[in-house]
């Protein structure tokens, strides 16, 4: 299993060919309280930089970008009832969808977790 | 989130260096650069102000002073451009008023205090939004007789305390706040500062708004912070408190378009200047007073957990949009998302069942009265 990191700070977690993807703990301290997630459906095809999932705090709503191209085969149904298990868990049980990598290229535009932290202390 | 003003054109209240050592997240607004949350969150703020007390720095929002002769000469100035009556308003009484367009839109709306010494009467107090200044100083400028004046005040800062025990925290140091009755101010010492103290707010709580010399602010602050009670709540939460409370932000709820019925605020119309008339577009209000107007501003409850925003449209069941969302979002103490937008007045009705489209799903919501919170204001017991 390996892991990447987008610029959009997400954590994408891959396995096969199925990448699980998650919004890191960087971006839910700059949410703040996450109050809801709206989450698309198993079988919804993205493309990458199609917008993947919304997630709102009490201030605002912010578009979850999908990383790579690819179907949902899952998305995270316990975030419904517990949407605060984001600012809990953001880069473990909090995790968004899984999806079916179609174009396993993509990932090398991808940052690893060094790439990732050099990035965020630049902000 | 992406500021389009660099952060060095950005002024800063006296309380700006408190801010950054509180841990306060600052973002642009209206000119400023203001703390939009520290570092308890925005829903743990909301809920201590609810339940204890929050200390506000407002000392972005405008304060002027009307000056005129006497009372009556700069009240009935203030009336040519509001709906309200300024003349009977009493000594150290305060009134919420809008500033009307030749229209009947709202330029801004504008809290109004009459000094409480009889000495230094023929002045009143404005405390304006921070976005309106320019426009509101300009409009009065033109406006006004050559008999009263302008006076904007910049060497005072603005410190709001909100919530149950926050006149208790504030009559540590100044006794007389305890004094006040809702909706009146006296000028008072804190801590031997000189202060000017309102018992108001915007966020359905009691508790007072401090008028204190800029120099004072951290002080005072930090005197107010060092209680337990106390803890700093940045502009996030004020506006979720707000919305709670069903009251209108300036520029998102009321604007240049919307009147003051249709915005449901008549009451800051008093009976004398609903029947006399006098102010910009008296003829347009008095019929929407008289035959109620086209369109209402309604508080809605929105089914499930996804909130509805600004800008989301409202339709009637499975048919047309026939309004929009103009604020919204997840409200803490109700633990919902809760908005209020505008509607055509046949659909106002408490209980009408609409819907809200976001992000195209239609959300069920229906109308419901837009104190989503009771509010606590104090009131004086009976002697």
């Amino acid at each position: 299993m390996t892991t990447y990191y987008s610029k959009d700070h997400e954590w994408i977690s891959v396995e096969g060919d199925v990448a699980t993807i998650g919004i890191t703990n960087y971006a839910q301290e700059q949410l703040g309280d996450v109050v809801y997630v709206d989450l698309p459906e198993a079988g919804t095809e993205l493309a990458q930089g199609d917008d993947a999932a919304v997630v709102e705090s009490v201030k605002a709503a912010s578009e979850v970008i999908a990383p790579l191209d690819g179907e949902v085969v899952e998305s995270n149904e316990a975030l419904a009832d517990e949407p605060g298990k984001v600012n809990e868990d953001p880069e473990g049980a909090a995790w968004f969808i899984k999806l079916k990598v179609s174009n396993p290229e993509q990932l090398s535009e991808l940052l690893d977790e060094a790439a990732y932290k050099a990035y965020v202390e630049t902000l | 989130m992406a500021d389009t003003v660099a952060e060095s054109d950005l002024k800063q209240t006296p309380l700006h260096d408190l801010h950054e050592e509180l841990g306060a997240r600052m973002v642009a607004f209206a000119g400023y650069s203001m703390p939009v949350q520290y570092k308890a969150g925005i829903m743990s703020e909301h809920l201590h102000t609810r339940s204890q007390a929050g200390l506000f720095d407002v000392s972005h929002m405008g304060q002027a002073i009307l000056v005129g002769p006497d009372h009556e000469t700069t009240a009935r100035a203030l009336e040519a451009l509001t709906p309200s009556n300024f003349v009977e308003l009493k000594l150290g009484r305060q009134r919420y008023t809008v500033l009307l367009n030749d229209e009947g839109g709202i330029i801004d709306d504008l809290m109004v205090t009459r000094s409480v010494s009889a000495d230094d009467d023929g002045r009143l107090m404005l405390v304006v939004n921070a976005g309106r200044k320019d426009i509101d100083y300009a409009h009065f400028r033109t406006r006004l007789p050559d008999n009263v004046r302008l006076e904007i005040v910049e060497d005072r800062a603005l410190i709001a305390v909100q919530g149950p025990e926050a006149v208790a925290a504030v009559a540590a140091h100044a006794p007389k706040a305890a004094d006040l009755a809702f909706m009146s101010a006296s000028s008072m010492e804190f801590d031997s500062i000189d202060c000017h103290i309102a018992r108001a707010g915007y966020t359905g709580e009691d508790g007072v708004e401090m008028s204190v010399p800029a120099g004072a602010a951290e002080p005072i602050a930090r005197a107010l912070l060092a209680d337990d009670r106390v803890e700093p709540i940045g502009l996030g939460a004020r506006d979720s408190l707000r919305l709670e409370a069903g009251l209108c932000l300036y520029g998102h709820d009321i604007d240049e378009t919307t009147s003051p019925v249709e915005g449901g605020i008549t009451f800051c119309m008093q009976k004398r200047r609903r029947e006399e008339g006098g102010f910009p577009a008296a003829e347009r209000i008095q019929e929407e007073l008289r035959d109620g107007p086209g369109r209402l501003r309604v508080g809605l409850r929105i089914e499930g957990k996804a909130p509805a925003r600004e800008g989301a449209e409202i339709a009637l069941p499975d048919g047309p949009v026939i309004g929009m969302i103009t604020s919204g979002g997840f409200a803490p103490t109700v633990g919902a998302p809760i908005a209020m937008g505008y509607v055509p007045t046949e659909h106002s009705e408490l209980g009408t069942q609409l819907e809200l489209i976001v992000r195209n799903r239609r959300l069920p919501a229906v109308v419901t009265d837009m104190l989503f919170v009771p509010n606590q204001y104090y009131r004086k017991p009976k002697s």
